[in-house]
């Protein structure tokens, strides 16, 4: 039933295939990339290769120092996918646990968790990320854990810390209608303590909603490390990586000076990812809830 | 309903200086200004950074941001000339910071009505018939629009209009070496901003008001004002419009701290001088007595948005009672 519905929403379905074979792509990057992450596409005694237009030696042209940028693209989606989907399960992780306590018990938790995530989400997402980097980054009992400030670990664990807040309310709200229901009421009758309730009864009801706030989170994570990048905050993957969001950094410059394959292609890729990814979720939630339909 | 008022309103100061108080903390543990002083000054005497920490106010632990918290607060409430001075260069940090609140407010203001404006007109239209060619085109594109980041928006435009153009600066409120004011100079800077910003606010309140329109628009006392026989457009104006502003109302008052986000980007891709810029332009300094002012602004409008909200729900629908 509901397989069918998802595949009857024409954008979600499109948008399936051409993530799929995006990550299909970004998967086999030893393949499918021409070059490697900081290999320039000529020498530079071969002739000039910074700021190359689109040619057939480099497709999507390249950048201030000569690298390929259809190849850079790949490895930093790459990159920007591992972000997106770890942040976005430890997210949902720790948000459905903080969500189905505080929906459970009540009272006091309860009470101090939806002020403390309400006062965090109506701030500004950008001031509160930049002032909970430096934050985070600069206890240094904290590091063996969160990594340095500029690793990708650090950036996941920073967009985790954010995350769950918003999956914690929607799974509270859902656990707040499910848990007035009969069918718990009877599972308590015969004797089934929290835990069971929680596992066998309540998560399973509210898959749908977890799952839409996964695939919300995913492209959350994505366009937050672009974001921070764009402000040079973002993860230093080293020498031997690039992400979306270094590379979006870029065309900041490459909008003034003109050269227009820095910002088409980076660009391009991010709303690519962030209307597919988009796409799915509308799709699951018409899918995996028939009393919301389109809004018709 | 007044006595809810007092109440809220009376909590409000507690609730900011607390939080403020909390970023204060995060603030002077994150940049920590006496750390990178000691990297700055590898051999500064223990006297020379004993006289560092008071001038600034920067005493150690718990006790010590409490303390400086303190002090901080004190010359922040006695007005702007006496608040502290920036770290770096001890600068006065109120006449920038008053600069960059008139380019916001001007550039914020001016985003705010045009896209709310569009908005909820192009939902209104859009929910007037439901699945039909105006409303798909509203709604996709609303939705195409609504998932491009601010950032790729504000750097297209920017590249297309600005630099491949040149019908629009790219940069900037005048060009670099104007003087005084000029309407028209000024707007055609702000063309670009405003439309980035502007984007944002028409897609997502093009789809609250046909959401929150198609939702009343099955109430019974839409059928009763139909049955009386008055017009569609005053069915739609009076009873229609009207109960669908309710949610949506709410929202545009929660949404400030949207707005604010958003404005720091785009700020920052046009070079647009207003408090995003200046913001960024303090913590990249890790300038804490520059931060602290827009952060007291931040959080004081975030709140008292959050309380408006709540007041404006109340006093739009009768039916909810305040206790």
């Amino acid at each position: 039933m509901a397989w069918n519905r998802y595949w009857h929403h024409r954008g979600a379905a499109i948008s399936t295939v051409v993530m799929a074979i995006l990550s299909i792509i970004v998967i086999l990057a030893p393949f499918t990339a021409r070059y490697g992450v900081n290999e320039q596409v000529l020498h530079i005694s071969e002739g000039n290769n910074v700021f190359l237009p689109p040619s057939k030696l480099a497709w999507f042209g390249t950048d201030d120092i000569g690298r390929d940028i259809y190849s850079r693209l790949i490895w930093g989606i790459r990159t920007s996918m591992f972000i997106g989907v770890a942040s976005a399960l430890l997210s949902v992780v720790f948000g459905t646990a903080a969500g189905a306590l505080a929906g459970l018990r009540g009272g006091k938790f309860d009470d101090i968790m939806m002020r403390v995530t309400d006062i965090f989400l109506a701030f500004p997402f950008l001031v509160v990320v930049i002032i909970m980097r430096q934050f985070l980054g600069n206890i240094s009992w904290l590091e063996p854990v969160l990594g340095p400030q500029t690793s990708i670990r650090f950036i996941i664990w920073l967009f985790a810390i954010f995350g769950w807040m918003g999956v914690a309310r929607l799974v509270r709200s859902q656990v707040l209608v499910l848990k007035e229901r009969e069918f718990i009421e009877a599972a308590r009758a015969v004797g089934g303590s929290n835990l069971r309730i929680v596992v066998s009864h309540l998560l399973p009801n509210s898959i749908g909603p977890i799952l839409v706030a996964l695939t919300i989170s995913v492209i959350g994570a994505i366009v937050g490390e672009s974001t921070l990048a764009f402000f040079g905050l973002g993860p230093q993957p080293g020498s031997g990586g690039t992400s979306l969001g270094k590379l979006i950094e870029l065309s900041k410059e490459g909008a003034k000076q003109g050269n227009w394959w820095l910002v088409a292609f980076p660009c391009g890729a991010l709303v690519v990812l962030a209307i597919g990814i988009n796409f799915i979720g509308d799709g699951l939630r018409d899918a995996l809830d028939p009393k919301l339909d389109a809004g018709n | 309903m007044l006595r809810f008022i007092v109440r809220r309103a009376l909590w409000l100061l507690p609730t900011i200086v607390f939080v403020t108080f909390l970023v204060y903390c995060a603030v002077r543990i994150g940049w920590d200004p006496v750390a990178s002083y000691k990297r700055a000054n590898p051999r500064a005497s223990k006297a020379k950074m004993q006289q560092y920490r008071e001038v600034n106010g920067l005493y150690d632990g718990f006790g010590g941001y409490l303390r400086g918290y303190k002090e901080w607060l004190w010359r922040f409430v006695q007005g702007p000339e006496q608040w502290s001075r920036s770290i770096k260069g001890r600068a006065e940090v109120w006449p920038p910071l008053r600069y960059a609140i008139f380019n916001t407010l001007r550039l914020a203001g001016i985003a705010s009505v045009v896209g709310i404006s569009v908005g909820l007109s192009l939902g209104v239209l859009a929910a007037r018939h439901p699945g039909g060619w105006f409303d798909t085109t509203v709604n996709t594109a609303a939705f195409f629009l609504g998932s491009i980041p601010p950032f790729v928006s504000g750097v297209v435009l920017q590249l297309v209009f600005a630099v491949q153009l040149g019908w629009l600066p790219p940069v900037g409120v005048y060009p670099p070496g104007h003087e005084g004011f000029d309407l028209m100079l000024m707007l055609k800077h702000l063309t670009l901003p405003v439309t980035v910003v502007a984007i944002q606010t028409i897609s997502a309140y093009s789809r609250y008001m046909r959401a929150s329109l198609l939702d009343v628009s099955s109430a019974d006392y839409l059928r009763t004002a139909r049955a009386k026989g008055i017009s569609e457009g005053a069915v739609l104006r009076r009873h229609g419009v009207r109960n669908a502003l309710i949610p949506v109302v709410t929202v545009l008052a929660i949404d400030i701290g949207a707005l604010l986000g958003g404005l720091i980007i785009t700020e920052n891709i046009f070079n647009y001088p207003g408090m995003g810029v200046f913001f960024i332009r303090a913590s990249t300094n890790g300038d804490f007595p520059q931060m602290m002012p827009y952060l007291v602004i931040i959080v004081t409008s975030v709140l008292m948005f959050n309380l408006i909200a709540d007041l404006a729900y109340a006093y739009l629908d009768p039916r909810i009672r305040l206790e």
